[in-house]
């Protein structure tokens, strides 16, 4: 065994992006004098985590297991534009669907959800049955999820524009709260807390890390390989169509650009959060707090009256360094 | 080369070899499976470097640091795995980063016209007539692919030539192909070292043959002072130090049945009948090329099949995937640890549990259907006493333990899934020899509670020493089963290499 010089390294490795990111926080805290630590900033900054959380559990279960998923923010848009189309309010001028009765909220809810399985299991089938690289065969999807959007909001009398005229009971889903904390942060809480018990106590999420930690060994040791990566891409759907739906009740309207280029974000979050863009590890703490980190700096930034621009600079030095890191943390040595 | 010495961890796979390979003559090398033939032609083509030892090319002392400088020097190699470009053409195969150019200014424009007439010029002077430089590699045989190689290495204006089992894939009129340039080269002055376990094409072209075993020099001979069976003995001719377990066997009724196996890949095995009974090991002995990991991989359904019937006590099974065959009780210790063994970055325990937890989800639940965390260490912790497997702690990722370790936990593996038949593809392959024995006495403790085993290796003692019967397998074909008492390392050496029977 090394000596403990050794250990710092890894712990530095392991945690430098947190030590970064800390860093700009305080940064930001001293030049804002300290009002961005307010509990205001706080919860705004936690409000608009809570659907990026929800893309980026989606996201992580098909990093897991090897894979890569682009189509996560097309898949957004489109189940917000849907969700949307099936809560609106009987007197809306331009109803989407005019002869709909209002339907509970419950309704564009599960739609979404079932719209997103069903998206999900079409790119698991395509990445493991066509055996189509996971990259190309989901950025085919998000092109189509986007055609498909349009072509949706396009219809008259809509036309393309966004949304309007949510219901009220929808909308609460989005800005609703129980003793000051909102829906959407109950709802990403509890999300997380369950896909953690799925990974660390259910046979399958074992299944899921084994699939990604080597998929020849997997299928040595009687794991149904097909199987698995159906079901992650199927929960990563299911997880774009809640949050698609959230997002549209969160800001009460939808257009076809919703969504645009959160699975950039979430996979970013994956990777900063210690998902090995290889596959196999990575856990829920780690991406929970990637997300929110990512989103301090988005807000930190405009918060000290920097232009929103240098939002990207700062993420996309994060993602290069974040896997330069990963990439140097699990070299095996021959 | 004089006095080459090399050592991987925990292998001294050259000790002290020399080899001298005159101008226009076949050099044969020959040796079993891990004699050190191709470590030995891999530091003359710069692709290792030897610790020790001394390389002169016409007199001169070279270091090799990289094949680049090797085939400056004149040194070529045909590997026995080709590695063409298939997506390009002849030509440019042949040329692949010195294509000839015209200049205009600082642009270098690739010569096409120049290219395609030297190529033909080339194949013309090996007498290849039937390949236009045009075509593109990828419709191309491999036997054909192999020729251009050669072409390749003359183009190069290689001084020696390395042909790492070049006939494995070659029917036997290409072979003839083969052998006639061959000997054109050799005329024009050429060395060709040739590699193979083909003792009638050795005893038919070498000049002179030079044999390793365990990665010492056992002698080199004209080739007309020699005869299969010298060849043979000389080759396998070792003590047996290895040391076994005793044997306190009590063999029962057959209870696996492989019958008429023909695999759906037409190059693989064929037509394959054999058993095994209870409180057997069955080894399974060949060359490289032998498809016994195919065979074996077949069996427990991981690669398809054309017609055949498993039978395990009697009652006939449909194996299609890993799943099948675990839950009909077969367990399967891959050849390739690292490849298709072992989860790296996933800790002791979860690479213990998997493959129960695939054939019985429920054996690791609690009432509530969740993970028993408790029951998964304790099973492992378990294994890891019994095997002394050695690890930190049992969170520790199974990358960082050392290669018996490794296979010890993925015995461990296939044991919690307790399996009636456990197939072991190299079972000791690049571990220590402690290790070595302990997996002895583990494969014989299961075979004496009644298990199966069949045991793929290509170490003759440890077929010799360890197996009850011997099949040995030649080019898809079973040549033979023996009896593990009686047989000798001659005999399996000869039915692993009849490959026209």
């Amino acid at each position: 065994m090394k000596s403990k010089t050794f250990d710092t390294k890894k712990f530095l490795m392991n945690n430098v992006l947190y030590v970064i990111m800390i860093v700009i926080i305080i940064t930001i805290a001293f030049i804002s004098k300290g009002r961005f630590l307010s509990m205001r900033v706080m919860r705004d900054i936690l409000n608009q985590s809570s659907v990026r959380v929800l893309v980026a559990l989606g996201c992580m279960f098909v990093i897991l297991s090897g894979q890569a998923d682009l189509s996560g923010g097309r898949m957004v848009g489109l189940a917000a534009v849907v969700s949307g189309t099936l809560a609106q309010q009987q007197t809306y001028a331009i109803k989407f669907w005019p002869g709909l009765p209002e339907l509970p909220v419950i309704v564009p809810v599960l739609v979404s959800i079932l719209l997103g399985v069903a998206v999900g299991l079409c790119n698991g089938w395509i990445v493991a049955k066509l055996r189509v690289p996971a990259f190309l065969a989901t950025l085919g999807v998000q092109m189509i999820l986007f055609g498909a959007n349009s072509l949706y909001i396009n219809k008259a009398p809509n036309n393309s524009q966004p949304l309007g005229g949510i219901l009220q009971s929808f909308k609460n889903l989005g800005s609703g709260n129980v003793a000051g904390i909102n829906y959407i942060i109950i709802i990403a809480v509890v999300s997380a807390v369950l896909v953690h018990i799925l990974l660390t106590k259910i046979t399958m999420g074992k299944q899921i890390y084994a699939v990604g930690g080597n998929p020849e060994a997997a299928k040595v040791s009687g794991i149904n390989v097909f199987k698995i990566t159906l079901i992650t891409y199927a929960i990563a759907g299911a997880f774009y169509g809640l949050a698609g739906c959230l997002e549209c009740a969160r800001t009460g309207s939808a257009t076809s650009n919703y969504g645009l280029s959160y699975e950039l974000d979430a996979i970013a979050s994956c990777i900063v959060g210690g998902c090995s863009a290889g596959g196999g590890v990575g856990g829920v703490p780690g991406v929970f707090l990637g997300v929110v980190i990512f989103n301090v700096i988005n807000y930190g930034l405009t918060f000290i009256g920097l232009s929103s621009y240098w939002q990207y600079v700062v993420k996309g030095l994060i993602i290069i360094a974040a896997i330069a890191i990963d990439v140097r943390k699990y070299d095996r040595k021959s | 080369m004089t006095d080459i010495s090399k050592s991987f961890p925990g292998v001294k796979a050259l000790d002290k070899v020399s080899i001298t390979v005159r101008s226009g003559t076949v050099h044969a090398l020959m040796g079993e499976n891990g004699a050190g033939k191709s470590t030995l032609m891999k530091c003359a083509f710069g692709l290792y470097h030897p610790d020790e030892g001394e390389i002169k090319i016409d007199g001169k002392s070279v270091t090799l640091e990289n094949p680049r400088k090797a085939m400056d020097c004149g040194i070529s190699m045909i590997h026995q795995e080709l590695q063409p470009i298939r997506t390009q053409n002849v030509m440019e195969n042949i040329w692949v980063g010195r294509y000839p150019y015209k200049k205009t200014g600082p642009i270098h424009w690739v010569d096409e016209k120049k290219m395609y007439d030297d190529t033909k010029a080339l194949l013309d002077e090996l007498h290849i007539h039937d390949i236009d430089p045009y075509t593109s590699m990828g419709e191309l045989s491999v036997s054909h692919c192999q020729l251009l190689e050669i072409a390749r290495s003359v183009s190069y204006g290689a001084k020696v030539i390395i042909m790492d089992e070049p006939t494995s894939s070659l029917t036997d009129a290409e072979s003839e192909l083969l052998f006639a340039i061959i000997s054109k080269l050799t005329a024009a002055g050429t060395a060709i070292i040739y590699i193979s376990h083909r003792i009638e094409e050795i005893l038919r072209l070498a000049d002179e043959v030079t044999i390793l075993r365990d990665g010492e020099l056992v002698g080199c001979w004209p080739a007309s002072e020699l005869d299969g069976n010298l060849i043979v003995n000389r080759m396998v001719g070792r003590e047996m130090t290895t040391r076994f377990p005793p044997k306190n066997r009590k063999i029962g009724e057959e209870y696996l049945q492989i019958e008429n196996f023909t695999s759906a890949d037409p190059s693989s095995f064929k037509d394959v009948n054999f058993h095994v009974r209870r409180g057997e090991v069955l080894g399974v002995g060949g060359l490289v090329g032998a498809q016994r990991t195919e065979l074996m991989e077949t069996v427990f359904g991981l690669r398809p099949l054309a017609s055949g019937t498993i039978k395990i006590g009697g009652k006939q099974v449909e194996i299609k995937n890993a799943y099948d065959a675990i839950t009909n009780g077969i367990a399967l210790l891959t050849e390739e640890r690292r490849a298709t063994g072992i989860f790296p970055l996933l800790d002791i325990t979860e690479n213990t549990v998997v493959a129960k937890e695939a054939k019985e989800p429920e054996y690791f639940h609690m009432k509530n259907g969740l993970l028993d965390s408790k029951k998964r260490n304790n099973e492992t912790q378990d294994y890891v006493e019994k095997l002394s497997v050695k690890t930190p702690t049992l969170k520790t990722p199974i990358i960082n333990l050392s290669g018996g370790n490794q296979q010890k936990v993925l015995l461990a593996r296939w044991m919690l899934t307790s399996p009636d038949i456990l197939i072991l593809d190299e079972p000791t392959r690049g571990i220590d020899v402690g290790a070595k024995f302990e997996i002895y006495t583990l494969i014989e403790q299961l075979v004496e509670q009644g298990k199966c085993v069949i045991m793929i290796s290509s170490e003759m003692p440890e077929l010799l020493g360890m197996c009850d019967r011997i099949m040995v397998m030649c080019e898809g074909k079973l040549t033979g089963i023996l009896d593990g008492e009686t047989a000798t390392e001659e005999q399996i050496m000869l039915l692993a290499s009849s490959y026209n029977k």
